[in-house]
């Protein structure tokens, strides 16, 4: 049954799917186009099988970059907004701050962060996305925190809980959901900044460097191969983004189901 | 007649004052260009199991002096005492109950962890929570939505929810700030009827605010009217329709005497000012 109405799901994409690699792969053939300027699906599929190995090494240390960095980013967005909810100064010393870093293409900083570290350390990919990843999570979180409806605390405070009790019991489930959606956003970006990052040196290994290094030498089907991975791994990171969004939508639909009719709830 | 003047006749003991508010102000923004005097020289009390309802213009002050009496503010000036103590130490006692406009009920929690919230802050244990959020749930009439989340209700059960929340730990006072003004007039007329059979059922007094004038006539053994600029009370308007209302009440001609009269104080507060948010309905 599930089975079924998923197949049904994906049938007309992947009839389109295939229907466009046929269309190129005659395209290609059909009008003698050099393998350097756009080799056929058919070239690239055994450049990916010739080098299976080496493309998911690459796809695998793009993917732990990426995910190291998400985690990290999520973990030191939280506690940041946590702090920022407790310290009220520094709320507003920060918070402006955050948004305006945000604003800035901060991918920018990799070289310098590449002359921090080693030539040997993915630290660098992996701060980056960190960085990035943070920045979301903590401006959702803190909003989530004290977006808190003015109903629910004086609920709260009508039953004389403590401030303790106010967080535990009203504001860190009020923030569960704008979490989510924070790493729903944070999910894809996580990733096309750990291979971007690769793009400004450093370690070797990755998709991106996979990328520039075949491209360079006019290797253009063994290029590809690695935009196959790096298609690979957006997907994943883009289904994980999708599952986000499922948990996310059931929660909101909690919260905007919650008003009574004809009033905000908050 | 003064707001000191109960709805029974008979000698009152001091024990029996359920609120007494002694000359309470309450001034935002003191000193500031933007002072508010929002409520000036309240003088109020309530009797257990008496229904009070607050009614006035937009600005009144209404929802403000309600919450001096759950101490959620502070008055700038008088003194509120709500069951013997001060109301800072009430609230400390959860000697009340609230409801508000908005059901506010946490959308992550089940109904039943909806109303068990204030006794879980009490330390109840869990059995003796689950065992009174049944009870609750009887008493508004919702037996069986115990496990249902709060979005998979309409508003007026939502509405029932939090008033079996506000009253799960049996507080001797409900205190509600315009419980049923967003439900339709329909649901609304029935809630009015319920909350009755539940004041009934448990003794509770009530402090009801609303601007709804039938609504106030209905429910109130005494109709108490504000008005504006700055927030006070104009006039007391005994309401003695008898304990046993019903749907029948609201066709009589005593209902609408008294609607008449309560509206007639309402203009005669307005005399020296605009008429804001009054609903003839």
């Amino acid at each position: 049954m599930i089975i079924r109405s998923l197949a049904r799901a994906v049938a007309p994409a992947a009839v389109v799917g295939i229907g466009f690699l046929a269309l190129w792969e005659f395209v290609v053939k059909a009008f003698d186009i050099k393998p350097f300027l756009l080799p056929a699906p058919s070239a690239i599929w055994s450049a990916l099988l010739d080098r299976a190995g080496l493309v998911w090494d690459a796809t695998f240390q793009t993917g732990t970059n990426a995910l190291y960095g998400l985690l990290g980013g999520v973990v030191l967005g939280v506690v940041l907004a946590f702090v920022l909810m407790r310290f009220r100064f520094l709320d507003e010393m920060i918070t402006p701050l955050a948004v305006a870093l945000n604003a800035i293409p901060i991918i920018v900083l990799v070289p310098v962060l590449n002359n921090m570290f080693s030539a040997t350390t993915e630290a660098p990919r992996r701060i980056m996305v960190m960085l990035i990843v943070f920045f979301i999570v903590l401006v959702n979180v803190a909003k989530g925190l004290r977006q808190v409806s003015a109903t629910h605390i004086e609920l709260m405070r009508s039953y004389a809980a403590s401030p303790w009790q106010i967080l535990v019991k009203t504001r860190i489930p009020n923030a569960v959901p704008y979490l989510f959606t924070a790493l729903k956003i944070a999910a894809p970006v996580a990733v096309i900044t750990a291979f971007v990052a690769e793009y400004f040196g450093g370690l070797q290994n990755g998709l991106g460097y996979g990328i520039t290094s075949n491209a360079t030498v006019s290797r253009t089907d063994a290029m590809w191969a690695y935009v196959v991975g790096a298609c690979a791994l957006g997907l994943t990171f883009f289904l994980i983004s999708v599952g986000l969004e499922r948990v996310t939508t059931q929660q909101q639909q909690q919260h905007t189901g919650g008003t009574a009719p004809g009033g905000a709830d908050r | 007649m003064t707001a000191e003047e109960g709805v029974a006749a008979g000698p009152r003991t001091a024990s029996d004052e359920a609120v007494v508010v002694d000359g309470a102000a309450m001034v935002f923004n003191a000193g500031r260009p933007n002072q508010v005097d929002a409520l000036t020289e309240i003088d109020l009390t309530v009797h257990q199991g008496d229904f009070v309802s607050l009614i006035g213009p937009s600005g009144c002050g209404k929802s403000t002096l309600l919450r001096l009496i759950a101490n959620l503010l502070v008055p700038t000036g008088g003194a509120v005492t709500v069951n013997g103590k001060p109301a800072a130490q009430a609230r400390l006692d959860q000697d009340y109950g609230m409801a508000f406009q908005q059901s506010g009920l946490f959308e992550w929690r089940t109904v039943s962890k909806n109303i068990e919230l204030p006794l879980e802050l009490k330390g109840w244990d869990k059995r003796r929570r689950a065992e009174r959020a049944r009870e609750m749930l009887e008493l508004v009439k919702l037996p069986d939505r115990g496990d249902a989340m709060p979005w998979q209700l309409s508003g007026g059960q939502q509405q029932r929810v939090a008033i079996a929340r506000a009253l799960a730990a049996h507080p001797p006072l409900l205190l509600m700030d315009e419980p049923f003004g967003a439900l339709d007039e329909m649901t609304r007329e029935h809630m009015q009827s319920e909350l009755l059979q539940i004041c009934a059922a448990t003794g509770t007094t009530v402090v009801f605010v609303t601007h709804s004038i039938p609504e106030a006539v209905y429910l109130s053994g005494r109709v108490v009217v504000m008005s504006a600029g700055p927030g006070r009370i104009t006039a007391v308007v005994d309401v003695d329709l008898g304990a046993d209302r019903d749907e029948d009440t609201r066709e009589d001609d005593s209902f609408y005497k008294k609607i008449t009269e309560v509206r007639e104080a309402l203009r005669g507060a307005e005399l020296d000012g605009a008429q804001r948010g009054i609903e003839d309905r």
